[in-house]
Protein backbone atom coordinates (compact mmCIF):
# COMPACT_ATOMS: atom_id res chain seq x y z
CA UNK A 1 0.00 0.00 0.00
CA UNK A 2 1.43 3.16 -0.83
CA UNK A 3 0.62 6.49 1.12
CA UNK A 4 1.18 10.25 1.81
CA UNK A 5 1.96 12.24 4.44
CA UNK A 6 1.59 15.81 4.11
CA UNK A 7 2.51 18.72 6.64
CA UNK A 8 1.36 22.25 5.37
CA UNK A 9 2.83 24.30 8.51
CA UNK A 10 3.13 28.12 8.85
CA UNK A 11 6.28 28.76 6.55
CA UNK A 12 6.85 25.44 4.80
CA UNK A 13 5.05 22.30 3.27
CA UNK A 14 6.46 18.83 3.82
CA UNK A 15 5.51 15.72 2.08
CA UNK A 16 6.61 12.26 2.53
CA UNK A 17 5.48 9.25 0.31
CA UNK A 18 5.75 5.71 1.91
CA UNK A 19 5.01 1.90 0.34
CA UNK A 20 5.44 -0.60 3.34
CA UNK A 21 7.64 1.07 5.46
CA UNK A 22 10.04 2.18 2.64
CA UNK A 23 9.99 6.01 2.14
CA UNK A 24 9.52 6.07 -1.94
CA UNK A 25 9.93 10.46 -1.57
CA UNK A 26 9.89 13.23 0.77
CA UNK A 27 10.18 16.90 -0.21
CA UNK A 28 9.85 20.17 1.18
CA UNK A 29 8.67 23.88 -0.64
CA UNK A 30 8.00 26.84 1.24
CA UNK A 31 4.00 27.71 1.27
CA UNK A 32 3.78 31.03 0.33
CA UNK A 33 0.65 32.72 0.29
CA UNK A 34 -1.35 30.64 -2.07
CA UNK A 35 -0.80 27.42 0.72
CA UNK A 36 -3.16 24.70 -1.94
CA UNK A 37 -1.44 25.44 -4.94
CA UNK A 38 1.87 25.23 -3.24
CA UNK A 39 0.49 21.69 -1.60
CA UNK A 40 -0.67 20.06 -5.07
CA UNK A 41 2.66 21.53 -6.95
CA UNK A 42 5.05 19.94 -4.07
CA UNK A 43 2.69 16.57 -4.30
CA UNK A 44 2.97 16.33 -8.01
CA UNK A 45 6.91 16.70 -8.57
CA UNK A 46 7.39 14.35 -5.69
CA UNK A 47 4.81 11.54 -7.36
CA UNK A 48 6.59 12.36 -10.90
CA UNK A 49 10.29 11.76 -9.72
CA UNK A 50 9.23 8.32 -7.75
CA UNK A 51 7.65 7.43 -10.83
CA UNK A 52 3.99 7.57 -9.59
CA UNK A 53 0.52 9.36 -10.10
CA UNK A 54 -1.91 10.19 -8.15
CA UNK A 55 -3.48 7.11 -8.21
CA UNK A 56 -1.11 4.82 -7.07
CA UNK A 57 -1.41 6.62 -3.57
CA UNK A 58 -4.20 4.89 -1.44
CA UNK A 59 -4.72 7.32 1.70
CA UNK A 60 -3.08 10.73 2.08
CA UNK A 61 -3.50 12.31 5.95
CA UNK A 62 -2.33 15.81 6.34
CA UNK A 63 -1.29 17.67 9.35
CA UNK A 64 -0.09 21.24 10.52
CA UNK A 65 -1.68 24.70 10.88
CA UNK A 66 -3.30 24.71 7.21
CA UNK A 67 -3.75 21.00 6.80
CA UNK A 68 -7.16 21.92 5.60
CA UNK A 69 -5.76 23.14 2.44
CA UNK A 70 -4.63 19.73 1.14
CA UNK A 71 -7.89 19.16 -0.42
CA UNK A 72 -7.18 15.86 -1.65
CA UNK A 73 -6.12 14.57 1.68
CA UNK A 74 -8.10 11.18 2.80
CA UNK A 75 -7.81 11.68 6.60
CA UNK A 76 -6.97 14.74 8.84
CA UNK A 77 -4.91 14.65 12.17
CA UNK A 78 -3.53 17.44 14.67
CA UNK A 79 0.31 18.53 14.25
CA UNK A 80 0.39 16.48 18.47
CA UNK A 81 -1.11 13.31 16.77
CA UNK A 82 1.58 13.35 13.91
CA UNK A 83 4.32 13.86 15.86
CA UNK A 84 3.93 11.55 18.29
CA UNK A 85 2.97 8.38 15.85
CA UNK A 86 6.26 9.51 13.70
CA UNK A 87 8.77 10.03 17.04
CA UNK A 88 7.47 6.41 18.51
CA UNK A 89 7.90 4.59 15.04
CA UNK A 90 11.78 6.15 15.05
CA UNK A 91 12.18 5.70 19.06
CA UNK A 92 10.23 3.96 20.87
CA UNK A 93 11.95 5.13 24.04
CA UNK A 94 10.41 8.76 23.48
CA UNK A 95 8.35 9.76 25.81
CA UNK A 96 8.78 13.77 25.02
CA UNK A 97 8.37 15.52 21.90
CA UNK A 98 9.29 19.11 21.57
CA UNK A 99 8.40 20.38 18.01
CA UNK A 100 9.92 24.08 17.06
CA UNK A 101 8.35 25.42 13.56
CA UNK A 102 8.22 28.91 12.18
CA UNK A 103 5.54 29.75 14.13
CA UNK A 104 4.35 27.82 16.86
CA UNK A 105 6.20 25.78 19.87
CA UNK A 106 4.82 22.74 21.20
CA UNK A 107 5.65 19.84 23.57
CA UNK A 108 3.93 16.84 23.93
CA UNK A 109 3.73 13.92 26.48
CA UNK A 110 3.45 10.24 24.87
CA UNK A 111 2.40 7.19 25.86
CA UNK A 112 4.97 4.52 25.12
CA UNK A 113 2.50 3.25 22.35
CA UNK A 114 2.42 6.61 20.78
CA UNK A 115 -0.53 8.38 22.07
CA UNK A 116 -0.48 11.43 23.41
CA UNK A 117 -1.13 11.96 26.78
CA UNK A 118 -0.90 15.75 27.33
CA UNK A 119 0.86 19.07 25.35
CA UNK A 120 1.14 22.67 25.89
CA UNK A 121 1.67 25.36 22.93
CA UNK A 122 2.68 28.78 22.16
CA UNK A 123 1.32 29.77 18.96
CA UNK A 124 0.48 33.53 20.21
CA UNK A 125 3.82 34.98 20.24
CA UNK A 126 6.47 34.64 18.26
CA UNK A 127 9.04 34.25 21.17
CA UNK A 128 10.39 30.84 21.85
CA UNK A 129 10.15 30.12 17.75
CA UNK A 130 12.01 30.13 14.34
CA UNK A 131 10.28 33.52 13.32
CA UNK A 132 12.16 34.62 16.26
CA UNK A 133 15.40 33.81 15.32
CA UNK A 134 14.72 34.72 11.53
CA UNK A 135 13.97 37.88 12.69
CA UNK A 136 17.19 38.21 14.84
CA UNK A 137 19.28 37.04 12.27
CA UNK A 138 18.02 39.80 9.95
CA UNK A 139 19.02 42.28 12.43
CA UNK A 140 22.35 40.64 12.97
CA UNK A 141 22.90 40.13 8.88
CA UNK A 142 23.94 36.70 9.07
CA UNK A 143 21.50 33.78 7.55
CA UNK A 144 19.90 31.59 9.87
CA UNK A 145 21.90 28.61 8.92
CA UNK A 146 25.32 30.42 9.97
CA UNK A 147 23.71 32.17 13.20
CA UNK A 148 22.91 28.39 14.55
CA UNK A 149 26.96 27.42 13.91
CA UNK A 150 28.43 30.39 15.29
CA UNK A 151 26.60 30.71 18.53
CA UNK A 152 28.84 27.74 19.39
CA UNK A 153 31.45 30.02 19.04
CA UNK A 154 30.16 32.78 21.78
CA UNK A 155 32.83 33.18 24.65
CA UNK A 156 31.02 35.32 26.58
CA UNK A 157 27.81 34.64 28.46
CA UNK A 158 25.37 37.67 27.36
CA UNK A 159 21.60 38.03 28.14
CA UNK A 160 18.75 39.34 26.50
CA UNK A 161 16.16 41.54 27.97
CA UNK A 162 13.52 41.06 25.28
CA UNK A 163 11.27 38.70 24.72
CA UNK A 164 9.12 40.34 21.59
CA UNK A 165 10.67 39.79 18.95
CA UNK A 166 9.92 43.38 17.85
CA UNK A 167 12.09 44.35 20.50
CA UNK A 168 14.42 41.69 20.16
CA UNK A 169 15.46 43.23 17.04
CA UNK A 170 16.11 46.57 18.69
CA UNK A 171 17.98 44.90 20.73
CA UNK A 172 20.15 42.79 19.00
CA UNK A 173 21.06 46.37 16.98
CA UNK A 174 22.39 47.84 20.00
CA UNK A 175 24.23 44.77 20.99
CA UNK A 176 25.77 45.51 17.85
CA UNK A 177 26.71 49.04 18.42
CA UNK A 178 27.70 48.53 21.57
CA UNK A 179 30.61 45.68 19.83
CA UNK A 180 29.34 42.39 21.06
CA UNK A 181 30.94 39.99 18.71
CA UNK A 182 28.54 38.12 16.35
CA UNK A 183 28.79 34.80 17.94
CA UNK A 184 27.85 35.98 21.34
CA UNK A 185 25.27 38.00 20.39
CA UNK A 186 24.19 34.57 18.24
CA UNK A 187 24.70 32.57 21.38
CA UNK A 188 22.41 35.13 23.50
CA UNK A 189 19.48 34.82 21.05
CA UNK A 190 19.69 31.07 21.02
CA UNK A 191 19.36 30.90 24.70
CA UNK A 192 16.54 32.87 25.06
CA UNK A 193 14.57 31.08 22.44
CA UNK A 194 15.45 27.92 24.48
CA UNK A 195 14.53 29.48 27.84
CA UNK A 196 10.79 29.98 25.93
CA UNK A 197 10.44 27.02 24.53
CA UNK A 198 11.59 25.20 27.73
CA UNK A 199 9.19 26.86 29.54
CA UNK A 200 6.36 25.63 27.40
CA UNK A 201 8.50 21.89 28.24
CA UNK A 202 8.06 22.44 31.92
CA UNK A 203 4.49 22.87 31.42
CA UNK A 204 3.82 18.76 30.65
CA UNK A 205 6.69 17.86 32.56
CA UNK A 206 9.94 16.72 30.99
CA UNK A 207 10.21 12.83 30.76
CA UNK A 208 13.27 10.82 29.31
CA UNK A 209 13.68 10.25 26.18
CA UNK A 210 13.31 13.84 25.07
CA UNK A 211 13.30 14.33 21.13
CA UNK A 212 12.90 17.57 19.70
CA UNK A 213 11.68 17.72 16.27
CA UNK A 214 10.61 20.46 13.70
CA UNK A 215 12.43 22.79 11.70
CA UNK A 216 14.36 24.58 14.38
CA UNK A 217 15.91 21.57 15.71
CA UNK A 218 18.34 21.98 12.77
CA UNK A 219 20.26 24.87 14.39
CA UNK A 220 22.87 23.50 16.25
CA UNK A 221 23.20 26.09 18.26
CA UNK A 222 19.74 26.15 19.52
CA UNK A 223 19.87 22.43 20.25
CA UNK A 224 23.07 23.22 22.78
CA UNK A 225 20.95 25.99 24.31
CA UNK A 226 18.18 23.57 24.72
CA UNK A 227 20.23 21.07 26.43
CA UNK A 228 21.31 23.56 29.05
CA UNK A 229 18.31 24.88 29.36
CA UNK A 230 16.68 21.64 30.70
CA UNK A 231 19.58 20.17 31.67
CA UNK A 232 19.12 16.93 30.00
CA UNK A 233 19.93 15.52 26.51
CA UNK A 234 18.06 16.02 23.64
CA UNK A 235 18.08 13.47 20.17
CA UNK A 236 17.62 15.07 17.02
CA UNK A 237 16.15 12.64 14.32
CA UNK A 238 17.55 12.90 11.02
CA UNK A 239 15.06 14.75 9.61
CA UNK A 240 13.73 16.47 12.21
CA UNK A 241 11.09 18.95 10.44
CA UNK A 242 9.69 16.31 7.97
CA UNK A 243 8.54 14.27 11.63
CA UNK A 244 4.98 15.82 10.66
CA UNK A 245 4.79 14.06 7.53
CA UNK A 246 6.33 10.99 8.62
CA UNK A 247 4.21 10.70 11.04
CA UNK A 248 0.88 11.48 9.05
CA UNK A 249 2.41 8.97 6.47
CA UNK A 250 2.29 6.08 9.83
CA UNK A 251 -1.51 7.40 10.58
CA UNK A 252 -1.99 6.74 6.80
CA UNK A 253 -0.95 2.98 6.84
CA UNK A 254 -2.95 2.82 10.43
CA UNK A 255 -5.78 3.74 8.09
CA UNK A 256 -6.24 6.99 10.49
CA UNK A 257 -9.04 9.30 8.95
CA UNK A 258 -9.23 11.34 12.04
CA UNK A 259 -7.79 11.29 15.63
CA UNK A 260 -8.12 13.94 18.51
CA UNK A 261 -6.38 14.45 21.59
CA UNK B 1 1.21 70.76 13.91
CA UNK B 2 4.31 70.82 11.90
CA UNK B 3 4.36 70.02 8.04
CA UNK B 4 4.81 65.83 7.50
CA UNK B 5 7.99 64.93 6.70
CA UNK B 6 8.36 64.08 2.74
CA UNK B 7 10.34 61.14 3.68
CA UNK B 8 9.17 57.62 2.80
CA UNK B 9 8.98 57.10 6.79
CA UNK B 10 5.82 56.37 7.69
CA UNK B 11 6.49 55.61 11.16
CA UNK B 12 7.67 59.33 11.50
CA UNK B 13 5.52 61.22 12.92
CA UNK B 14 5.94 65.53 13.49
CA UNK B 15 7.54 67.11 16.52
CA UNK B 16 5.96 69.88 18.10
CA UNK B 17 6.65 72.76 20.69
CA UNK B 18 4.75 75.15 22.41
CA UNK B 19 4.88 78.47 24.41
CA UNK B 20 2.00 79.76 26.80
CA UNK B 21 1.27 83.63 25.06
CA UNK B 22 -0.73 84.24 28.61
CA UNK B 23 2.33 83.88 31.39
CA UNK B 24 5.46 86.08 31.70
CA UNK B 25 7.67 83.48 32.88
CA UNK B 26 9.42 86.50 34.95
CA UNK B 27 6.84 87.21 37.26
CA UNK B 28 6.79 83.67 38.29
CA UNK B 29 8.70 82.45 41.56
CA UNK B 30 9.25 78.83 40.78
CA UNK B 31 9.66 77.47 37.73
CA UNK B 32 9.95 73.73 37.16
CA UNK B 33 10.18 71.50 34.42
CA UNK B 34 10.09 67.64 33.56
CA UNK B 35 11.50 65.51 30.94
CA UNK B 36 10.09 62.38 29.74
CA UNK B 37 12.72 60.25 28.01
CA UNK B 38 10.72 57.74 26.41
CA UNK B 39 11.88 54.45 24.29
CA UNK B 40 10.10 56.58 21.39
CA UNK B 41 10.17 59.71 22.16
CA UNK B 42 11.39 62.97 24.76
CA UNK B 43 8.55 65.48 26.37
CA UNK B 44 10.03 68.49 28.11
CA UNK B 45 7.62 70.41 29.99
CA UNK B 46 8.35 73.73 32.05
CA UNK B 47 5.95 74.89 34.58
CA UNK B 48 5.80 78.38 35.95
CA UNK B 49 4.03 78.35 39.70
CA UNK B 50 2.58 75.17 38.58
CA UNK B 51 1.01 76.60 35.51
CA UNK B 52 1.50 75.16 32.21
CA UNK B 53 4.02 77.40 30.43
CA UNK B 54 6.24 75.30 27.78
CA UNK B 55 6.66 72.10 26.29
CA UNK B 56 8.57 70.43 23.42
CA UNK B 57 7.81 66.63 21.93
CA UNK B 58 10.56 64.62 20.20
CA UNK B 59 11.85 61.56 19.02
CA UNK B 60 13.98 59.82 20.93
CA UNK B 61 17.24 59.56 19.91
CA UNK B 62 20.17 56.79 19.91
CA UNK B 63 20.96 57.91 23.45
CA UNK B 64 19.11 59.35 26.76
CA UNK B 65 21.17 62.40 27.46
CA UNK B 66 21.42 63.99 24.33
CA UNK B 67 17.35 63.08 23.41
CA UNK B 68 16.69 65.11 27.10
CA UNK B 69 18.68 68.14 25.57
CA UNK B 70 17.01 68.01 22.40
CA UNK B 71 13.87 67.44 24.10
CA UNK B 72 14.96 70.54 26.79
CA UNK B 73 16.06 73.18 24.37
CA UNK B 74 13.02 72.61 22.12
CA UNK B 75 11.05 73.68 24.64
CA UNK B 76 13.02 76.95 25.37
CA UNK B 77 12.78 77.80 21.58
CA UNK B 78 10.04 79.87 21.80
CA UNK B 79 11.04 81.95 24.84
CA UNK B 80 13.73 83.58 25.88
CA UNK B 81 13.58 81.50 29.11
CA UNK B 82 17.06 79.81 29.99
CA UNK B 83 17.78 76.21 31.33
CA UNK B 84 19.92 78.20 34.04
CA UNK B 85 16.33 80.03 34.81
CA UNK B 86 14.83 77.12 35.82
CA UNK B 87 14.75 75.87 39.66
CA UNK B 88 14.08 72.28 39.49
CA UNK B 89 14.22 69.45 36.25
CA UNK B 90 13.00 65.75 37.37
CA UNK B 91 13.75 63.44 34.96
CA UNK B 92 11.23 60.44 33.99
CA UNK B 93 10.65 57.71 31.44
CA UNK B 94 12.70 54.98 30.56
CA UNK B 95 15.59 56.78 30.25
CA UNK B 96 15.07 58.89 33.43
CA UNK B 97 18.15 57.94 35.13
CA UNK B 98 19.88 59.52 32.09
CA UNK B 99 18.34 63.30 32.26
CA UNK B 100 21.77 65.52 32.30
CA UNK B 101 19.84 68.73 33.53
CA UNK B 102 17.89 66.90 36.25
CA UNK B 103 18.23 66.86 39.91
CA UNK B 104 16.47 63.65 40.52
CA UNK B 105 14.19 60.90 38.65
CA UNK B 106 10.92 59.58 39.71
CA UNK B 107 9.15 57.04 37.84
CA UNK B 108 7.20 57.43 34.88
CA UNK B 109 4.31 55.57 36.61
CA UNK B 110 3.49 58.34 39.11
CA UNK B 111 4.71 61.07 36.80
CA UNK B 112 1.38 60.00 34.57
CA UNK B 113 -0.62 59.44 37.63
CA UNK B 114 0.07 62.87 38.69
CA UNK B 115 0.40 64.61 35.00
CA UNK B 116 -3.30 63.08 33.96
CA UNK B 117 -4.83 64.53 37.43
CA UNK B 118 -3.38 67.77 36.34
CA UNK B 119 -4.42 67.61 32.52
CA UNK B 120 -7.64 66.25 32.74
CA UNK B 121 -8.97 67.19 36.17
CA UNK B 122 -8.84 65.49 39.77
CA UNK B 123 -12.19 63.01 38.66
CA UNK B 124 -9.94 60.93 36.59
CA UNK B 125 -9.66 57.92 38.11
CA UNK B 126 -8.11 55.16 35.75
CA UNK B 127 -5.25 56.26 32.91
CA UNK B 128 -4.59 54.50 29.76
CA UNK B 129 -0.65 54.90 29.20
CA UNK B 130 -0.06 53.96 25.68
CA UNK B 131 3.60 54.43 25.25
CA UNK B 132 6.02 53.78 22.49
CA UNK B 133 7.37 49.99 23.96
CA UNK B 134 4.83 49.51 26.95
CA UNK B 135 1.70 50.52 28.16
CA UNK B 136 0.13 50.88 31.28
CA UNK B 137 -3.21 50.72 33.30
CA UNK B 138 -3.24 53.22 36.35
CA UNK B 139 -6.14 54.03 38.90
CA UNK B 140 -5.75 56.90 40.60
CA UNK B 141 -7.23 59.06 43.54
CA UNK B 142 -8.48 62.80 43.41
CA UNK B 143 -4.79 63.68 44.38
CA UNK B 144 -3.46 61.67 41.15
CA UNK B 145 -1.76 59.56 43.63
CA UNK B 146 -1.18 55.82 42.19
CA UNK B 147 -3.49 53.50 43.92
CA UNK B 148 -3.01 50.18 42.08
CA UNK B 149 -1.38 49.75 38.30
CA UNK B 150 -0.85 46.86 35.21
CA UNK B 151 1.92 46.82 32.60
CA UNK B 152 2.75 45.35 29.90
CA UNK B 153 6.47 45.75 28.60
CA UNK B 154 7.04 42.56 27.22
CA UNK B 155 5.53 42.62 24.03
CA UNK B 156 4.71 45.06 21.49
CA UNK B 157 1.25 44.41 21.13
CA UNK B 158 -0.65 46.80 21.80
CA UNK B 159 2.17 49.88 21.55
CA UNK B 160 2.92 52.45 19.45
CA UNK B 161 5.76 50.44 17.87
CA UNK B 162 3.44 47.98 17.43
CA UNK B 163 1.74 50.55 15.38
CA UNK B 164 5.10 52.01 13.67
CA UNK B 165 5.77 48.60 12.59
CA UNK B 166 1.79 48.40 11.13
CA UNK B 167 2.16 52.27 9.29
CA UNK B 168 5.40 51.26 7.71
CA UNK B 169 4.46 47.62 6.05
CA UNK B 170 1.26 49.28 4.83
CA UNK B 171 2.67 52.77 3.86
CA UNK B 172 0.48 54.98 5.14
CA UNK B 173 1.83 57.58 7.73
CA UNK B 174 0.93 57.00 10.95
CA UNK B 175 -1.21 59.67 11.83
CA UNK B 176 -3.64 58.79 9.05
CA UNK B 177 -4.35 55.33 10.34
CA UNK B 178 -6.68 56.57 12.67
CA UNK B 179 -9.14 58.93 10.99
CA UNK B 180 -8.41 56.08 7.63
CA UNK B 181 -9.54 53.45 9.65
CA UNK B 182 -12.89 54.89 10.32
CA UNK B 183 -13.66 55.39 7.16
CA UNK B 184 -15.01 51.71 6.50
CA UNK B 185 -18.87 50.98 5.54
CA UNK B 186 -19.09 48.26 7.74
CA UNK B 187 -16.23 47.09 10.71
CA UNK B 188 -14.07 44.22 9.69
CA UNK B 189 -13.20 41.15 11.60
CA UNK B 190 -10.44 42.02 13.65
CA UNK B 191 -6.19 40.51 12.84
CA UNK B 192 -6.35 37.72 14.57
CA UNK B 193 -3.20 37.42 15.33
CA UNK B 194 -1.60 39.24 18.81
CA UNK B 195 1.88 39.18 18.29
CA UNK B 196 2.71 41.83 16.23
CA UNK B 197 5.10 39.80 13.96
CA UNK B 198 2.48 37.01 13.43
CA UNK B 199 0.26 40.42 12.48
CA UNK B 200 2.15 41.51 9.58
CA UNK B 201 2.02 37.88 7.81
CA UNK B 202 -1.49 38.25 8.37
CA UNK B 203 -2.00 41.82 6.95
CA UNK B 204 0.23 40.73 3.86
CA UNK B 205 -1.77 38.20 3.24
CA UNK B 206 -4.89 40.60 3.67
CA UNK B 207 -3.24 43.14 1.08
CA UNK B 208 -2.51 39.73 -1.56
CA UNK B 209 -6.12 39.09 -1.40
CA UNK B 210 -6.60 42.98 -2.13
CA UNK B 211 -8.60 43.93 1.09
CA UNK B 212 -9.00 47.74 0.75
CA UNK B 213 -6.23 49.20 3.16
CA UNK B 214 -8.98 51.11 5.31
CA UNK B 215 -10.43 47.65 6.11
CA UNK B 216 -6.99 46.33 7.14
CA UNK B 217 -6.08 49.44 8.98
CA UNK B 218 -9.96 48.86 11.10
CA UNK B 219 -9.11 45.42 11.46
CA UNK B 220 -5.81 46.39 12.73
CA UNK B 221 -7.16 48.95 15.01
CA UNK B 222 -9.82 47.03 16.62
CA UNK B 223 -7.20 44.69 17.42
CA UNK B 224 -4.99 46.84 19.34
CA UNK B 225 -8.48 48.47 21.33
CA UNK B 226 -9.15 44.52 22.16
CA UNK B 227 -5.72 44.15 23.39
CA UNK B 228 -5.58 47.17 25.61
CA UNK B 229 -8.96 46.31 26.88
CA UNK B 230 -7.87 42.94 28.35
CA UNK B 231 -5.21 44.81 30.27
CA UNK B 232 -7.79 47.63 31.46
CA UNK B 233 -10.56 44.88 32.19
CA UNK B 234 -7.58 42.83 34.48
CA UNK B 235 -7.20 46.45 36.55
CA UNK B 236 -10.67 47.45 36.80
CA UNK B 237 -11.91 50.65 34.60
CA UNK B 238 -13.41 53.47 36.97
CA UNK B 239 -14.48 56.90 35.27
CA UNK B 240 -13.34 59.63 34.75
CA UNK B 241 -11.11 57.26 32.08
CA UNK B 242 -8.74 58.75 30.05
CA UNK B 243 -6.18 57.81 27.32
CA UNK B 244 -2.18 58.96 27.57
CA UNK B 245 0.49 58.75 25.28
CA UNK B 246 0.78 58.61 21.54
CA UNK B 247 -1.94 56.41 20.85
CA UNK B 248 -4.41 58.24 22.64
CA UNK B 249 -4.17 60.46 19.28
CA UNK B 250 -5.43 57.64 17.49
CA UNK B 251 -8.92 58.05 17.13
CA UNK B 252 -9.56 54.79 15.25
CA UNK B 253 -7.73 52.47 18.20
CA UNK B 254 -9.55 55.38 20.65
CA UNK B 255 -13.32 55.74 19.46
CA UNK B 256 -13.17 51.63 19.49
CA UNK B 257 -11.67 51.05 22.87
CA UNK B 258 -14.56 53.84 24.02
CA UNK B 259 -17.14 51.30 22.33
CA UNK B 260 -15.94 48.04 23.19
CA UNK B 261 -15.72 49.35 27.01
CA UNK B 262 -19.21 51.40 26.89
CA UNK B 263 -17.12 54.57 28.59
CA UNK B 264 -16.15 58.38 26.74
CA UNK B 265 -12.96 58.87 27.71
CA UNK B 266 -12.91 62.49 29.32
CA UNK B 267 -11.53 65.61 27.85
CA UNK B 268 -8.39 67.87 28.76
CA UNK B 269 -9.21 70.88 30.84
CA UNK B 270 -7.71 72.77 27.79
CA UNK B 271 -10.32 71.57 25.45
CA UNK B 272 -12.44 74.13 25.68
CA UNK B 273 -13.31 77.35 23.25
CA UNK B 274 -11.18 79.82 25.78
CA UNK B 275 -8.45 77.66 25.48
CA UNK B 276 -8.34 76.53 21.81
CA UNK B 277 -8.76 80.08 20.34
CA UNK B 278 -5.55 81.22 21.94
CA UNK B 279 -3.86 77.80 20.32
CA UNK B 280 -3.37 75.69 23.75
CA UNK B 281 -2.23 72.61 23.10
CA UNK B 282 -3.51 68.73 24.35
CA UNK B 283 -0.99 66.93 23.35
CA UNK B 284 -1.86 63.43 25.16
CA UNK B 285 2.08 62.92 25.18
CA UNK B 286 2.43 65.12 27.49
CA UNK B 287 1.61 63.84 31.07
CA UNK B 288 4.85 62.21 32.17
CA UNK B 289 6.65 65.45 31.77
CA UNK B 290 3.73 67.23 33.20
CA UNK B 291 3.65 65.15 36.26
CA UNK B 292 7.61 65.69 37.00
CA UNK B 293 7.30 69.31 36.63
CA UNK B 294 4.46 69.41 38.96
CA UNK B 295 6.14 67.43 41.85
CA UNK B 296 9.48 69.34 41.63
CA UNK B 297 6.92 72.96 42.09
CA UNK B 298 5.75 70.49 45.14
CA UNK B 299 8.94 69.17 46.57
CA UNK B 300 10.44 72.71 46.51
CA UNK B 301 7.18 74.17 48.06
CA UNK B 302 7.23 71.49 50.92
CA UNK B 303 11.39 72.40 51.42
CA UNK B 304 12.02 69.05 50.39
CA UNK B 305 14.31 70.05 47.19
CA UNK B 306 16.77 72.93 47.03
CA UNK B 307 16.33 75.44 44.12
CA UNK B 308 19.20 74.73 41.74
CA UNK B 309 18.26 77.78 39.82
CA UNK B 310 21.75 79.65 38.36
CA UNK B 311 20.28 83.04 37.23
Amino acid sequence: MIVAGIDVGGKNVHIVIKKDGQILGKGASPTGIKKAEAVEQLYDDILKKAGLTRKDVERVVATGSAAKRVTFATGFIPDAVADARGVIKLFPKARTVIDVGAEEGRSIKISPEGKVLDFAINEKCAAGTGTFVEAMSRALEVSVEEMSKIALDSTKSISMNAQCAVFGESEVVSLIHQKVSKPDIARAVMNATAGRVGSVARIVGLEKDVVMVGGMAKNLGFIDSLKKNLEMDVVVPEDPDYMGALGSAEAAIAGVTTEGV
Amino acid sequence: MAEAPKTQEFWRWPETNWVNPDIDWKKGKLITSGVDVGSVSTQAVIMVDAEFYAFGNTRTGSDSPNSAIKGMDYALEKSDLKLENIDYCIGTGYGRVNVPMAQQSITEISCHARGANYMYGPEVRTVMDMGGQDCKAINIDDRGKVLNFMMNDKCAAGTGRGMEVFADLIHVPVWEIGPRSLQVPKEPPMISSTCVVFAKSEVVGLLEQGVPESEIMAAYCSAMAHRIMELLNRLGVKEKFVITGGIAKNEGVVKRLEKELGIKTAEQIWYKKEYTDRGYPFDTQLAGAMGAAIFGNTLLKMGKAKSARKA
